[in-house]
């Protein structure tokens, strides 16, 4: 595994600062209905820099970022690129104007070849091929310019997501953009991509490019950025010097209070096993073997922390717990098996044998994005008594609970009748932990439980997992996040490639040897 | 984020639709030399301006609100059932083998009967696009299509060989008889002005506590619950521990039954006889009908009022108008589906753009 590379202090950035500011927003405010989601911002983003934007979810960066794109107006407040005040009605006039953006969720088309996503929508003349040529030079130069490489003939569907955000980065430099800007990359990178990809950022920031970096990760913002300014609820709370500053103060300019960047935890207290996994195998429709012969025990009162880069099988793994998947093998659930085909094999009964289950991708599966939050809360548990009356829900019950589990999850805004899309990531996943904590399953499934997630909420979500263990439940953790892996889990088994590489305790390992055998080598023979 | 308030997405933008629809209907008129207004005139007048024209517009629109269910119900479940034409001429086989093998006493055991018949009948039309749907994965828009032909097929060799009395030259089933006969509104209704002629009748009423039943299946049950979570996302679904299978087939089962429920209308209150395309269209007006009530019962009520006065004041016009042809109102009734189910983001875009600058202006 690469490690993290240090920045150095970069005179060139401070020398072009001298010009005309890349960006700079005057009094920005936006307001959707009674959420102020933007007051009165204002930011210089210099020529040739990269500037960070960090925050909680929900702090507004995301609004911001899109006011500057052209998806939302501002309410008041002035966009001046490169000086010159400049109106941005629709994403259009942000490319014309040398905007280019980097989704979270990638804007590409699976069955077209890389090339062919790059040229969409600009296309020059009727005929294809002129401007695809012109493509596949410029993909050539950047490939060597900036190792932005990428098969131009592969299509998205076979990338990974890496290589997919690399499509974007080119897709924006295709447009002639200045200014790139970023919302959380690296939230779908594996460690050795994220490293690739700022690699990427600083050789565009070398050629004078402007590179605006969304994220909640401070380790990336002290890592890359040469400023970072700071949301917290709507409102710009600082703009400083990355050298200047330290991860702790920025933390503490985000949430307003200190944070802990650690659980504090008692040494567990395993009890029996209760989840037993012999022998799990699942072959995917394209008949590649995902996971092959998993062996694992999870026991009450303690954390399993399942560590590897993502893609390795982690995935299948909650899936076939989760009844999602099926699988070959053996799964018992306090002594009794559980199916692993068939129609016995799904949520429902999983749910009834005692397991709740926080997926990885809580838009995919978690949560239905259309429906209330108080239709969310009953969302599996949707034949529970408590949230029924007869063949009828019993909506009253399910609004009273919400509003109970929102309380005590602090999800903000506190309102049961909004949809989940309506919410902030940090709160969709508080909606639906709250759902499968007070369930007071036996065995819990969190996948990537703070993906996404601002550092306040994160505290929070920690916490929660660790008092389940300590009423006496057994966790099943799944991360990407080694720092999460660490702070949580009581075990980690390592997976790579659909089999679990070993298991060690915390205080036994480091992220060196755990490194190295999420890349497929044995840690023992070090 | 709602960029408009609901009142504007459910009736603001269906009124400007349909608005549109008649002008550039009016349009048309005029461009084959006739008086626009005299003709929308004679349309309107037809449709609701007696207790004639009522007669037969709620007459129309009764099934159309049985069709635009069965669509409607369907699309909570992100299924499109194109086979309502099939399944409701499915229905009044079950309809017509209901009425005429049990020498029925009295309507009220009658029509509840009917309604089995024609639910089952229906309902077991759209099973088998259903099951291929949920197991094998084919289509349930090709497979519906497919079974709205296999329907009339069968239906027009059942009528000729099996069912035609016996010596005529009509391929139709015997009348019903007396028993099986569903009050029309001259009967109940003679007093607000229906004539003997109506073909309304108590159908009618089964259409709307169907509405009912629906916005109660789909809003408040636990089903319900399933079918629009499933409609939204078939993987979240699944998670959820809800059977793909289950729910598709159970929406197609109720959404055929809804269909089949047609023919109670058309073949047991009107006909009273089974006939050769007793559906007449009515399965894909239901289409247009569940698109622009939005899929919701009540939305569904007041698209299946329009289409049934339009249906009727068509008639009207095509006898008042001789230069207006039957081609002339069916493009009439062309241009207010296209407006309301094809071309509702055209409206959209602009309403929206409006609520958003009214809401600058005033905050």
């Amino acid at each position: 595994m690469a490690t993290v590379t240090q920045t150095e202090g970069r005179p060139s950035a401070a020398a072009l600062s001298q010009t005309a500011p890349a960006i700079e927003l005057r009094g920005i405010s936006k307001a959707f209905g009674a959420v102020q989601a933007n007051k009165d911002i204002s930011i210089r983003v210099e020529r040739g820099t990269i500037h960070g934007i960090i925050g909680e979810n929900g702090a507004g960066k995301s609004t911001l970022m899109s006011i500057l794109y052209g998806f939302y107006k501002a309410d008041a407040g002035d966009i001046l690129i490169g000086g010159t005040k400049t109106d941005i009605p629709d994403s259009q006039a942000a490319i014309r104007a040398g905007i280019g953006m980097v989704f979270q969720h990638f804007k590409l088309v699976e069955n077209f070849t890389v090339l062919e996503n790059v040229v969409l929508g600009a296309e020059e003349g009727a005929f294809l091929r002129p401007s695809l040529a012109k493509a596949r030079r410029l993909l050539v130069d950047l490939a060597r310019e900036y190792e932005l490489n990428v098969d131009p003939d592969a299509k998205i569907e076979d990338l990974g997501v890496g290589m997919q955000q690399r499509v974007e980065i080119l897709k924006a430099l295709y447009r002639q953009a200045d200014i790139l800007i970023l919302d959380e990359p690296t939230g779908v990178l594996t460690p050795s991509e994220a490293d690739h990809l700022f690699r990427i950022l600083r050789g565009l920031r070398d050629e004078g490019k402007t590179i605006i970096l969304i994220t909640h990760k401070l380790r990336e913002i002290m890592d890359v950025t040469d400023n970072v300014s700071v949301m917290r609820r709507g409102e710009m709370t600082a703009t400083v010097k990355t050298a200047e500053t330290s991860p702790t103060e920025l933390a503490e300019l985000m949430v307003g209070r200190k944070v802990l960047l650690r659980v504090d935890k008692t040494p567990a207290q395993p009890g029996p096993v209760v989840l037993k996994v012999e022998n799990l195998r699942v072959t995917d429709e394209n008949g590649v073997e995902r996971l092959r012969s998993i062996n694992l025990e999870v026991r009450a009162g303690e954390i399993l922390g399942v560590a590897g880069v993502a893609g390795n099988g982690q995935s299948e793994l909650l899936e076939v717990l989760g009844g999602i998947t099926e699988a070959t093998g053996t799964v018992t659930l306090n002594g009794h098996p559980l199916q692993l085909s068939g129609p016995e094999s799904d949520g429902r009964s999983r749910r009834q044998a005692g397991i709740a289950h926080v997926p990885e991708d809580r838009h995919r599966l978690g949560l239905i994005l259309d429906f209330t939050a108080w239709e969310n809360t009953g969302f599996g548990y949707q034949d529970r008594p408590d949230y029924t009356n007869g063949a009828l829900m019993n909506q009253h019950a399910l609004r009273t609970d919400t509003e109970g589990k929102m309380e005590r999850f602090d999800v903000r805004p506190a309102n049961c009748w909004l949809h989940a899309k309506s919410f902030s990531g940090g709160n969709q996943q508080k909606i639906v932990l709250a759902r499968e904590i007070e369930r007071n399953p036996d065995l819990l499934l969190v996948g990537q439980p703070t993906r996404g997630v601002d550092i306040g909420a994160i505290e929070f979500i920690h916490q929660r997992l660790i008092e389940l263990r300590d009423a006496g439940k057994a966790i099943l953790l799944v991360s990407v996040e080694l720092d999460e892996i660490f702070a949580l889990s009581d075990r980690i088994a390592v997976i790579f490639d659909g089999r679990i590489m070993g298991e060690r305790t915390p205080d036994q390992t480091d992220e060196t040897e755990l490194g190295m055998m999420m890349a497929g080598m044995d840690g023992k023979a070090r | 984020m709602d960029t408009m308030p609901r009142w504007a997405d459910i009736a603001l933008i269906p009124l400007i639709n349909l608005a549109l629809a008649l002008l550039v209907s009016a349009l048309v008129i005029a461009a084959i030399g006739e008086n626009p207004a005299e003709a929308m005139g004679v349309m309107i007048r037809g449709a609701v301006g007696s207790a004639y024209g009522w007669g037969y517009t709620l007459y129309y629109a009764t099934n159309f609100i049985f069709t635009g269910l069965a669509v409607a119900v369907a699309f909570h479940a992100r299924l499109f059932n194109i086979g309502g034409e099939g399944q409701a001429a499915l229905g009044g086989l079950g309809v017509a083998l209901v009425c005429l093998m049990v020498p029925w006493p009295h309507w009220s055991l009658a029509l509840p009967a009917a309604v089995i018949g024609g639910a089952l009948f229906g309902a077991a039309w759209a099973a088998i696009p259903a099951w291929l749907q949920a197991k094998r994965g084919s289509h349930i828009v090709i497979t519906t299509i497919m079974f709205n032909f296999i329907a009339s097929a069968l239906l027009v060799y059942l009528l000729v060989n099996v069912l035609k009395v016996p010596g005529s030259m009509a391929p139709e089933t015997a009348r019903f008889p007396e028993g099986a006969r569903l009050p029309s509104a001259y009967d109940w209704g003679a007093w607000m002005g229906f004539g003997r002629s109506a073909p309304l009748n108590v159908a009618f009423f089964v259409a709307l506590a169907c509405c009912v039943l629906v916005w109660v299946l789909i809003w408040k049950t636990r089903l319900g619950y399933e079918i629009r979570a499933f409609g939204q996302s078939e993987p979240a679904a699944k998670y959820a521990g809800i059977r793909p299978v289950r729910i598709i087939m159970i929406t197609m089962l109720v959404s055929g039954a809804l269909a089949g429920l047609m023919a109670v209308n058309a073949v047991q209150g009107e006909a009273e006889r089974l006939v050769i395309d007793s559906v007449q269209g009515a399965g894909f007006v239901g289409i247009a009908v569940a698109l622009m009530g939005r899929s919701h019962p009540v939305g569904v009520l007041l698209a299946a009022l329009l289409f049934g006065a339009l249906y009727q004041g068509g008639a009207e016009l095509e006898f008042e108008m001789p230069a207006i042809s039957r081609e002339m109102i069916v493009v009439i009734q062309a241009l207010v589906i296209l407006f309301t189910g094809a071309l509702d983001n055209m409206v959209r875009g602009p309403v929206e753009g409006f609520f958003r600058r009214l809401r600058r202006g005033a905050a």
